[in-house]
This record gives structure tokens, C-alpha cells and sequence, in this order.
């Protein structure tokens, strides 16, 4: 303990900065693992299971980097933060990526010096109303009392939107997403407003949810996605196309089930052969083997299948695709070319 | 002369106090309904009590141990008849015995987790002989020789329960003397020459190089280096003080161990590594979770704080200008900086600070700066004891031709921390409950777990449950300090009051 602490602290003070620029891949590779940053658990984005496993949303994009990268998506080291200590961790070098359901702002992309790679949830800030209100817009809520978080993006949007719309609301502060339920259970206030997904989670844990409408206005944008430190373009050309990858391939209908298969030999479809490195060299371009996006695809499916099993529709969560539908379909969800 | 008295000349007997004021009714009648106001207050307070337990005791007794989900908890209380105004009412229990083992460990391998309970036996067989005088030596070799039989034992395969086996005869072996021989005899024995069992003081001084090894894990050499930094530091010592003077020497002993510790100790463990190789799997601090987090937080601020904090009080007396002004500057910047901004300079900005790709362990980092709160805190704790002493206490050890340190040794610190008990101990307590903080800064103690516990699909929505577990443990671990506390002013109580 003492020797590597000290040790370190010392000799490395003494080679300073001079590496800092150093590549990411080789670290990750030399490491083993990949240091990923989660949150410290959010419903179907990230949590622990009882033996310490991390399964949701944002982990299967860890999962998904670390298989193109390592070939073995359990070879990831979880490093949980919060909205304090993200952003330092990230900076810092103690963590590779960071895909922790983070808004890609101008300020946190260029003040900050990250380099967001894409977006992997579309999220918006909406309303929870109990059904017996009988409000089906947001546009009625005029004189409401609104549970909110304190210190939060969401209570700047809302005293927008209200102002917006000429109408008053009297705020109910509230510190954390549990203590917001319990308010709005006991009726403390008439409207909950935060991140859509997390409405859909906290209605899904009532006990009767039907009881509960989430209405249709969707008042902000919240375009969540992993990202990386400015300085390391390869490292982040290799995250963006591990994600693009995942999306292309729900496209294409490459799924976890037929990718064997496909992957065996080339097939009819040449960008398919491409992604799945049986044809051109896309790999060797990034500096990863032929089989990357394979190994990535494999490690939770594509983007559809991530979905599906973690905040999908037949998941307690429910959210329907709605904007983080594929662009064929009507959504947002979109991945350049694998050419 | 008549045998006619005026006064008695027996006494009565005692007669039997009257049966109101004895027993129950006597308690009752002297303590709850002695006058109209009295008894008014002990009426609503049974009523308010009664109604307090009406609603938790029907929330708690409920049948949901094995629910999986708080879903399926929900239909297991609904079947269960338990249903109030807004549904189903009880607790889940399922969450705590589907996560009972990550609260209490966080994410540390299954395989591993007797170390953590080695360590934690371990740990009250080194603190019984600092805190309880009462306990005999043997006995402690007893408690010793057994924790680490039964230890050993549960690894299971041949070998582990052949040396248990032994570990646990010889307990018995040394219960039985210690049970076969009086107090009197055993001390007529000594005096007659037989040897006695070593101090148990000894595994107290080597518990500390033990239990990171136990629960870090590595190689086995790094903490015997490490401890044998302090060997060296004392051999230095006695080979130099005769030559170059005692303060030349104690400089020399405090310079040789750190050059020790911070350039050989890895060369030495790393060479003795490969000649005899021998450890434990090494376990990362990120695995380091739940109440086993906390306790070793608490434990290593609580052991170190006092000891620095003695020097700091000491330093803040003293005439040395230097030494006063580093003391009084430490105290009271920490004391002026709240814990959470300590724990944000460890896991944040020491993070800017440091050389990308330093490996400085984010639980040592934190664990430096509870420490040095702690510190702080008890060193004004400690000054308030020195201040509450006499001067003639100081006088009287002058008097008697003492130097600066045996009557600190020998006459003010065992009056100054007799007085400052309460003290010392409400800040242990302090401390340990403030090891939740590290929360904020993500790493998964109690609380940081019952968030990620909570975002668990199947556990999302439970509160209460959680945090009425995380509550109970914590308020085991402070009233059991706090009665300590109690029990240690009983009998360090002195003063003839």
C-alpha cells in the first residue's frame, strides 16, 4: 500500500505532465480493463445486482467499448460517480469513458474540454400527474404545486415553461428522486417534474401506476450520451464507433442471436460485411482487430435489444422508443456509414 | 425500685414497608402517578406511545422476507391481508435479505469475505487488552488462539483444519490452566519463577500491520516491511544515541525509516517475494462497500485521531513558537473547513493536482482526511482536559523533578483524558457516523449502496426498509461506544464523590 502510494505520487510528480496526451487504447489494453464511470445507480441505466454485477442501459455501452476493445465485455471496472465528481474523474484519467446519462451541453463540451460521442438516450425534462386531477396537458397546470429537485437544470426549464405560458406554480424543493416520490404520494404536491425516464421508473415502482399519467409535453432537450476527454481523438473515434455500431447494427438487423452467422462469412450485404469485419479493413483503421464491432454487438445485443432489455417496454421502466426510435422509424437515433 | 421504665428498652423489629410502595405498584405510584400533573403526563404518554407502536410494530411484523420484488412483496401482503387506505401496507423485507451481504461488504469477492470478518474477530481481540483491564492475559490468549483457530478452520481442506484444530486445542489447553489454577496460585507461580505468557499488548501493536494485509491483501512482505520500518527506526535509535546525542539520534531514527518505507520496502518485499512467496489474492478499494467501508474508515480515524490529537493538544501548550503556531494553524484550518470539503479536496482535486495516472488509492486519500479531521477535533477535545487540570497538578510534577514528558506521561495526561471521556468519545462517535459523507463523493458505503440498491428495477421505489437497517446498525455500533464510554468513567472515577 504505502510503497505504491508514495512511490507513485513520487516518481510520477517527477515525470509530470509530460504524458499526459498519452494514448488511451494502449493504457486500456495495457491495464486489461476498461475504468468506466456509471452513476451510483440510476433505474435502468446503471445499477449493482446482489452479487455486485452492473447491468443497465449505460453499462451495456461500457460493456460494448470494452468488448470491441478487450474482446471480453466482463472487462470493465465499474467506477461509480456522482454529479459531483464525474466530470474530475473523467479530466483526471481515472476513468477511460464516462456513461453516466450526462446532457451534451455547449459548455460542458468546450468549457469543460469533453468530447461527447454521441448520443445514446434522448431525454426530455416532463410531467407526472396523478389521474384524478384530470389534466391531460401541461398547459393546464396553471397554480399547480410542483415537486422539484433543488440545484437542477429541471428547475430552471420549469420556471421557464411556466413563465412561457403565463401561468404560476408554487414549487415544492425536494433533494433526491426518493424523496420526491414520497411528496407525491402523500400528495404534498399535484405535479412531479424531472427527466421522462426517470418519471416512467418512479411511476413504474407505485403501486398502482395506472393511477398516474405522464403528459405529452416534453418541456427540454436532454441528449444523453458517453463521453471522453478532449486530446485523445483515436480513444474517442473508438467509443463513438463502438456506439455507432451498436446502431447501425439494429438497422441492419444484425441482433446477438443471428451475428454468429452473419460474422461466419461475407454476406449479401456489403455494409453489414464491413461493420462485421468481414470485408475491408475498418478495424485496422481504428487500431482494434477485425472482429471489434462483433465482439461489441455481442457483449448486450444491439441498441434495440439494449433497449428492449433495460428501459424497454416489456421492462417495469416501459419507456416506448418514442424519439430513440431508429430515423427510419420516425426517431432521432442515427449512425453515419461504416465506410 | 420498681422495673417500671419510661423508655424503651428494646428496639422493634423493621416492619415490611407497606405493600403500596413496594413492587411494581410502588415503582408505578413513586415514579408515574405521584400527583394529578404526573399522572395526567403518563396517561398521554402510554396513549401516544400506544399509538406509535400501533403503526410501525403491524408495518414490521409482516411476512415478506422471501419477496422478490417489491412488486411481489405488494401481492405477498396483499394475500397477507395487510392492506391500508393506500394499498398495501408493510415492509418488503425482501430487499434486506437479498442485499443484507452487499450492505454489509459492498462489491468485496464472495470468496474473500472472511478476511473482512478475520480482521473485524481479530480486531476486538487486539482493542480487549487497551480497553478492558479486566480481562486476564490469558484469557486474551484464549480469545486469540480461538478466533484464529475457528478462523482458519472455516477455509476448509486438510491442512487449514489440522492447524484450526490446533489453534483451538491450544485455547483449551491454556482455558483449562486459567480455569485448574486460582488467582492466588497462578500469582504464587510467577513469583516462584514460572513464565509467563507473553503481553497480549504484543498482537495489539501487530494487528494494525494485520488487518490492511488481511484486507488488501498482496504480497505478506509488504506489511512486514513496513513493519520492520519501525524496528529499524528504534535500532537506529539505540546504535546512535550513545554516540551522537539523543536528539540527533531520534532524528536520525524518524529519517532512516521513512527513506526506508518510501524507496526500499518495495525492492525488499518484491525480493523476498520471489525467494518465499506468500499472500493473500490482492483485493482493489473500489471492491470496498457497505458497513465493512465505514467500520474501516471509523476505525482507522478513531485509532490514529487520538494519538495526533494528544500531540497536537500538547503542541498547541507549548512555548516552542514554531511548534505552537503549526498546531494552533492546523487546528483551526480544519476545524474551520467542513468534512464534506476535505473529502471533495480528496477525491477531487487531488485528482487535478496529482500527475494524470497516479495510483494514490482513493480510499487512503480519504482515509488521511477523516483522519486529520478527526484530528482537529480531538485535539481541542483533549485541550479542554488539559485546561480543566490544576496548575498545581503541573507544579507538583515539576516539583518532584519529572521531565516534560514523564509528567505528561505519568501525571497529566491520565488526569486530563479521565476528564475528557465524554469528549473523546462523542467525537469517535462523530467521526464514525460521518464516514456516510464518502457517499457524496461515490464511493458505495451504506447509504451510496441503498441508492444503487434503490435504482434496482425490482427494488426501485423502497425507502424505509433500507434505511431503517442502515439506522439499526449504526446505532449498535455508537451505543455500544457510548456504554464503553460509560463503563470507563465508572471506573477511572477517582475523585471521592
Amino acid at each position: 500500500m504505502k510503497k505504491t502510494v508514495f512511490l507513485g505520487a513520487l516518481t510520477v510528480a517527477g515525470l509530470a505532465a509530460g504524458a499526459s496526451a498519452a494514448a488511451t487504447l494502449d493504457d486500456v489494453k495495457a491495464r486489461g480493463k476498461l475504468n468506466c464511470g456509471v452513476t451510483t445507480g440510476l433505474v435502468g441505466f446503471a445499477a449493482p445486482d446482489a452479487n455486485g454485477h452492473w447491468d443497465g442501459f449505460d453499462v451495456g455501452v461500457c460493456r460494448a467499448v470494452a468488448a470491441a476493445v478487450l474482446g471480453d465485455a466482463e472487462a470493465v471496472e465499474f467506477v461509480p460517480t456522482t454529479g459531483k465528481t464525474r466530470f474530475t474523474a473523467l479530466a483526471s484519467g481515472e476513468i477511460d469513458v464516462l456513461a453516466r446519462n450526462t446532457t451534451w451541453t455547449l459548455s460542458r463540451d468546450v468549457d469543460l474540454k469533453f468530447t461527447f460521442v454521441g448520443v445514446n438516450y434522448y431525454d426530455g425534462q416532463g410531467f407526472m400527474v396523478p389521474k384524478g386531477l384530470g389534466v391531460s396537458s401541461a398547459k393546464e397546470l396553471d397554480g399547480a404545486t410542483v415537486c422539484i429537485q433543488t440545484g437542477t437544470t429541471t428547475e430552471l426549464n420549469l420556471a421557464d415553461f411556466f413563465r412561457a405560458n403565463n401561468m404560476s406554480y408554487e414549487p415544492v424543493p425536494i433533494e433526491t428522486n426518493a424523496e420526491a416520490q414520497q411528496q407525491y404520494l402523500a400528495g404534498a404536491c399535484d405535479v412531479y417534474t424531472t427527466d421522462a425516464s426517470g418519471l416512467a421508473a418512479t411511476r413504474a415502482s407505485f403501486e398502482a401506476p395506472a393511477d398516474h399519467i405522464l403528459l405529452p409535453e416534453i418541456i427540454s432537450k436532454e441528449p444523453l450520451g458517453p463521453l471522453v476527454r478532449h486530446g485523445d481523438n483515436e480513444w474517442g473515434d473508438i467509443v463513438r464507433w463502438s456506439l455507432n455500431a451498436l446502431i447501425s447494427a439494429e438497422e441492419l438487423g444484425v441482433t446477438s442471436a443471428n451475428i454468429g452467422e452473419m460474422a461466419a462469412a461475407a454476406g449479401d450485404n456489403p455494409e453489414i460485411n464491413r461493420i462485421l469485419g468481414t470485408e475491408g479493413n475498418l478495424g485496422e483503421m481504428l487500431g482494434l482487430d477485425a472482429g471489434w464491432a462483433k465482439a461489441a454487438i455481442m457483449a448486450g445485443g444491439n441498441y434495440g435489444e439494449l433497449f428492449e432489455k433495460n428501459i424497454g417496454e416489456n421492462t417495469p421502466i416501459g419507456l416506448s422508443r418514442g424519439l430513440n426510435a431508429q430515423w427510419k422509424d420516425g426517431g432521432l437515433i442515427y449512425s453515419p456509414p461504416f465506410r | 425500685m420498681t422495673d417500671f421504665s419510661y423508655v424503651r428498652s428494646e428496639m422493634l423489629d423493621e416492619k415490611a414497608p407497606p405493600s403500596s410502595s413496594t413492587g411494581l405498584v410502588g415503582w408505578a405510584r413513586q415514579n408515574l402517578f405521584n400527583g394529578v400533573a404526573n399522572s395526567v403526563l403518563t396517561v398521554l404518554s402510554l396513549i401516544v406511545i400506544y399509538f406509535i407502536l400501533a403503526a410501525i410494530l403491524p408495518w414490521i411484523f409482516v411476512p415478506t422476507w422471501n419477496g422478490t420484488s417489491l412488486q411481489n412483496c405488494r401481492e405477498i401482503l396483499t394475500a397477507a391481508g395487510s392492506v391500508g387506505e393506500h394499498g398495501a401496507s408493510g415492509a418488503c423485507w425482501g430487499v434486506i435479505n437479498e442485499r443484507w451481504q452487499q450492505l454489509l461488504f459492498g462489491f468485496y469477492p464472495d470468496a474473500e469475505r472472511w478476511r473482512p470478518i478475520l480482521a473485524f474477530a481479530l480486531l476486538f481481540v487486539a482493542v480487549i487488552p487497551v480497553l478492558f483491564n479486566m480481562i486476564s492475559r490469558r484469557m486474551n490468549w484464549v480469545l486469540l488462539l480461538a478466533v484464529l483457530g475457528v478462523g482458519i478452520m472455516t477455509r476448509g481442506g486438510a491442512v487449514a483444519l489440522v492447524i484450526g484444530v490446533a489453534f483451538l486445542a491450544a485455547a483449551v489447553y491454556v482455558a483449562f490452566k486459567m480455569f485448574g489454577t486460582s488467582k492466588g496460585d497462578r500469582a504464587l507461580e510467577i513469583a516462584e519463577g514460572a513464565k509467563r505468557l507473553p503481553n497480549p499488548l504484543i498482537f495489539s501493536a501487530i494487528f494494525p500491520f494485520i488487518a490492511p494485509w488481511l484486507l488488501w491483501g498482496g504480497s505478506v512482505w509488504v506489511p512486514i516491511g513496513a513493519a520492520l520500518g519501525f524496528l529499524i527506526g528504534y535500532g537506529v535509535y539505540r546504535a546512535f544515541v550513545g554516540a551522537i546525542g539523543s536528539l540527533g539520534a531520534l532524528i536520525l531514527a524518524v529519517i532512516v525509516p521513512i527513506v526506508w518505507w518510501l524507496f526500499l520496502v518495495g525492492s525488499f518485499s518484491s525480493l523476498m517475494d520471489s525467494i518465499l512467496p506468500f499472500g493473500l489474492e490482492a483485493v482493489e478499494s473500489r471492491k470496498f462497500g457497505g458497513f465493512m467501508l465505514s467500520i474501516t474508515i471509523g476505525v482507522v480515524a478513531i485509532a490514529c485521531s487520538l494519538p495526533i490529537g494528544i500531540v497536537l493538544a500538547l503542541g498547541r501548550q507549548s512555548d516552542l513558537m514554531i511548534v505552537k503556531a503549526l498546531c494552533v494553524g492546523f487546528i483551526e484550518f480544519i476545524r474551520g473547513v467542513p468534512l464534506i470539503t476535505l473529502l471533495f479536496v480528496a477525491s477531487t482535486l487531488l485528482n487535478i493536482f496529482l500527475p494524470p495516472g497516479t495510483n494514490f488509492d482513493i480510499i487512503l486519500r480519504v482515509l488521511i482526511m477523516v483522519t486529520l479531521f478527526a484530528s482537529a477535533y480531538m485535539a481541542e477535545v483533549i485541550r479542554g482536559g488539559l485546561a480543566a487540570l490544576p496548575t498545581g497538578q503541573y507544579e507538583a510534577a515539576d516539583a518532584l523533578g519529572l521531565d516534560y514528558w514523564k509528567a505528561q506521561r505519568l501525571i497529566i495526561m491520565p488526569q486530563a483524558l479521565k476528564i475528557s471521556i465524554p469528549g473523546i468519545v462523542s467525537t469517535f462517535i462523530g467521526v464514525f457516523k460521518d464516514t456516510v459523507l464518502v457517499s457524496i463523493i461515490a464511493l458505495l458505503d451504506p447509504l451510496g449502496l441503498n441508492n444503487a440498491i434503490r435504482a434496482d428495477a425490482n427494488w426501485n421505489g423502497i425507502v424505509w426498509e433500507l434505511y431503517g437497517f442502515i439506522a439499526l446498525i449504526f446505532f449498535v455500533f455508537c451505543f455500544s461506544m457510548s456504554r464503553y464510554s460509560m463503563y470507563l468513567e465508572r471506573k477511572l472515577r477517582t475523585d471521592h464523590r
